[in-house]
């Protein structure tokens, strides 16, 4: 499975693929999906991601390293102090040097986990050039997309239901699996910096994409703000991550990332009155990198 | 040593008072421990019975078991939600502060009873009382599906209907006993040690039983007001935490966790101090590095009130106030390393003995440690955005708390059995039982962080197919966990119909507080003079 994600992520990134505009179009189209026996985080698809995912690859060694020294002492401890090899236990209870030392030397540690921690939260925080902004309504149980800058319908989207999920196609089902496929997916284009801002009109839900490193709290009467720059063309899944209700476990997140000229044609496409949008096209408007 | 000057009478059967006055109206410490302890255990069996249902559920990706509701995903969030209130505050709470707390406590300090044995019983039977109020929640109406934090407006508007104002007296009763309890505790700690047990003289479980009755007292009320609003959001209109009404639910997350976050603490101090008498009498050696020990408990407690909101990284925090409780979340990891590496210390040069107490207590340093770990991790507000409210997160919590908190609890009741009832456990079977549930909890809860890495969010009740491999295996670790949990029971009739009378001090040399200078069961009134503590070396 690895294997197979890795060649789509290349063909998506050198643009060898053509991008279908239809979500379980048969072409290679890049797909990040969960399989099975994953043991790690997704492959990074926006720069926050790929700074996240080497962070938590960091503090993995940190932390294993550290797990590691403990579980040796633990064992070296049992076997050396155990009863019937060491009949006379020492007295010794302190030890001033070794106790400042390991009060010390954590804090040293914890010093060298923030600094980078600090700068990926400031980095992930928002973007200060957007060149789209979607918005994002949570209800019980599905989510409306709108496209503020342009005039186009909100676009409701729900999980495709079991029933007529069984009767998909079999690449169908491989892309779109069940509980993931959505009837519309969020279309936006990609290398571009795209706004998020998030809220909901009823319980609380959270809007995240694995991929993108974006998880968002949707709360009645608030507007919360995120963001990503997708840097491949392709379909992104995420799932609900807030408990809302009886189907909080059926309204899957779909991303659909595509080319610029892609998305222009199909925003246009969405609505009948798309030459009232702005003159200039989003795509061109935005910055090919990340604000920061 | 710490030592009594007398032991106390053999005669077992001073002023006891009848069945129903002794049970239903105890204000002996000894008895309310007890009755905790029966407490916990039958909410134990309760909620982890629920557990093995919902790991069932997970066990293949479909709705299979909870099928036969005619509202399964209702129903699944209902049992998620019991399963977690059951397990905080009628299992690991009462276990540990009223059944261990009040058994042993007193005894340590020399202290004839608690302060207040009325307010003692009432603590109990609240409690109790709100056991019943979570119960009939389940079954009066649909059940309180919102997990255990009872977000707003889900637990307002989103549940209509009885259940969720039954789920919440509950908490209101249990909270009330726990208040009640820990004044008692302070009371109890602060002004009845015998003459000579200075407060750097108590062992650390009497400190870890101080501190938790601090967080408590501080904690508890915060939340006792928030699920007040809660239900007068509710029931008669106001709207604290209702947008249409200048209300806002976020200020409930913070009113919520900043109860929640320090009572992870109260659930797991106790289960420190346990294992800090453990470990110093199984390697025959006093605690290294006392003070440390005592005041990085006190630095946790102080600590753990001021980190509430990393709980709440993804719901739209100014990042300035996330880059702060990044920051002093990670300085818990300081003095929660200092014990850890204390407890190794006392054992270093000890003479160290394998009993079942001291596999319980040393499983839950290395396991605690895996859970403090993966914690540093989720400090992170840039990591914890992949991980919060994914399977990463249970990981965590059941490191701590399953396999910290409980191993606790099971190292607690094998290391005093002998001594609440007078007969050992057999070792052999006590053995079985620990690395039944060392294997099967491991099973259990590792493959969850990778389940959880890969994205796979908490609440489901049924998730893509890609995560079906870590579920299985997850759900065959809680099956043989909970085989142990039923093989523990068996070792629990054992012990009290065939178990091996014990005299006053069955664990020998290093056991050296106080409960050790009386018999096994200790008498009805433990001490009839004040024992006097004159030594200098001490816990």
């Amino acid at each position: 499975m690895m294997g197979r994600t890795r060649t789509l992520a290349l063909a998506g990134l050198f643009g060898v693929g053509v991008a279908s505009l239809f979500a379980g179009g048969a072409l290679a189209q890049f797909v990040d999906l969960p399989h099975r026996g994953q043991m790690n985080l997704h492959d990074p698809a926006t720069p926050v991601m790929e700074k996240l995912v080497s962070l938590h690859t960091g503090l993995l060694w940190v932390i294993g390293l550290i797990t590691l020294l403990v579980l040796v002492l633990m064992l070296y401890v049992f076997v050396k102090f155990r009863a019937s090899a060491n009949p006379t236990p020492s007295t010794t209870t302190h030890n001033t040097l070794i106790e400042v030392a390991w009060t010390v030397i954590p804090v040293i540690i914890l010093v060298g986990i923030a600094i980078p921690s600090f700068r990926l939260l400031y980095f992930m925080d928002r973007t200060k050039e957007a060149g789209l902004t979607v918005k994002v309504t949570a209800h019980q149980w599905y989510w409306t997309y709108e496209y503020p800058d342009f005039k186009v319908d909100a676009i409701d989207s729900r999980m495709v239901p079991l029933e007529d999920w069984a009767k998909f196609s079999d690449a169908d089902k491989r892309d779109r699996p069940r509980l993931l496929a959505t009837d519309n997916p969020l279309v936006v284009p990609a290398n571009v910096n795209v706004r998020v801002l998030i809220t909901s009109t009823d319980v609380m839900h959270s809007w995240a994409v694995p991929a993108f490193g974006v998880k968002q709290d949707a709360i009645i009467g608030r507007s919360n703000e995120t963001w990503f720059n997708v840097v491949k063309e392709g379909l992104f899944y995420g799932q609900c991550s807030q408990i809302c209700g009886d189907n909080h476990a059926f309204m899957p997140i779909a991303v659909k990332a595509v080319s610029k000229a892609e998305f222009d044609k199909w925003i246009a496409a969405q609505s009948k009155s798309a030459a009232l949008a702005p003159a200039t096209d989003v795509a061109s408007a935005a910055p090919a990198t990340p604000a920061r | 040593m710490a030592t009594g000057t007398h032991a106390a009478h053999a005669d077992h059967h001073d002023h006891t008072p009848g069945f129903f006055t002794r049970w239903f109206l105890s204000t002996n410490h000894k008895d309310i421990g007890t009755l905790y302890l029966i407490l916990a255990a039958c909410a134990g069996l309760l909620g982890g019975a629920i557990s093995v249902y919902m790991r069932l559920e997970l066990m293949n990706p479909g709705i299979q078991l909870m099928g036969w509701h005619p509202n399964p995903g209702h129903h699944w969030n209902a049992m998620v939600t019991a399963h977690g209130l059951i397990m905080v505050f009628f299992v690991v709470m009462p276990a540990l502060i009223g059944g261990f707390g009040n058994w042993i406590v007193p005894i340590m300090i020399g202290a004839p009873d608690m302060a207040f044995p009325r307010m003692n019983n009432v603590s109990f039977w609240l409690t109790a009382a709100g056991l019943v109020s979570l119960l009939m929640s389940l079954f009066l109406g649909e059940g309180a599906g919102t997990g255990w934090t009872i977000y707003p407006p889900l637990s307002a508007s989103g549940h209509p209907g009885p259940s969720m104002d039954f789920a919440i007296f509950s908490l209101h009763l249990a909270g009330a006993g726990s208040i009640l309890g820990a004044a008692n505790f302070i009371t109890t700690i602060f002004n009845m040690r015998a003459p000579g047990m200075t407060l750097h003289r108590m062992p650390l479980m009497v400190w870890s039983i101080l501190v938790t009755a601090f967080l408590l007292l501080l904690a508890l009320p915060v939340l006792a007001g928030a699920i007040t609003m809660l239900l007068t959001d509710r029931n008669f209109g106001t709207s604290f935490f209702n947008p249409a009404g200048g209300g806002d639910p976020v200020l409930f997350l913070h009113l919520f966790w900043f109860f929640g976050h320090p009572e992870v603490y109260i659930m797991i101090l106790p289960a420190f101090g346990i294992v800090s008498q453990i470990t110093s009498t199984f390697s025959r050696k006093p605690i290294f590095g006392y003070l440390g020990m005592a005041y990085a408990m006190v630095a946790i407690g102080v600590v753990g009130f001021v980190v509430w909101a990393h709980h709440m990284f993804t719901v739209g925090m100014d990042v300035d106030t996330r880059a702060y409780f990044m920051a002093a979340t990670m300085v818990i990891a300081v003095p929660t390393g200092v014990k850890v590496f204390s407890w190794i210390a006392t054992m270093w040069g000890g003479s160290i003995r394998f009993t079942t107490p001291m596999l319980w207590a040393q499983g839950l340093i290395f396991l605690f440690t895996i859970g403090g770990v993966t914690g540093v991790v989720l400090s992170n507000a840039g990591v914890d955005i992949a991980l919060h409210n994914t399977y990463y997160v249970i990981a965590h919590f059941h490191y701590v708390l399953s396999l910290g908190a409980v191993f606790g609890i099971f190292a607690g009741f094998y290391y005093w059995i002998g001594k609440m009832s007078g007969r050992q456990y057999n070792e052999t079977f006590g053995k079985i039982h620990f690395w039944t549930t060392f294997i099967g909890v491991n099973l259990a809860f590792f493959p969850m962080h990778f389940s959880g890495l890969a994205g796979m969010p908490r609440h489901y009740i049924d998730y893509p197919d890609a995560f079906h491999l870590w579920n299985e295996i997850s759900s065959i670790g809680a099956l043989i966990s909970f085989a142990s949990v039923l093989w523990w029971l068996f070792v629990v009739f054992h012990t009290l119909t065939a178990g091996r009378k014990v005299e006053a001090n069955y664990w020998g040399e290093g056991a050296t507080t106080l409960e050790w200078t009386v018999s096994s069961p200790p008498a009805f009134h433990t001490f009839d003079e004040l024992p006097k503590i004159s030594a200098t070396a001490h816990h």
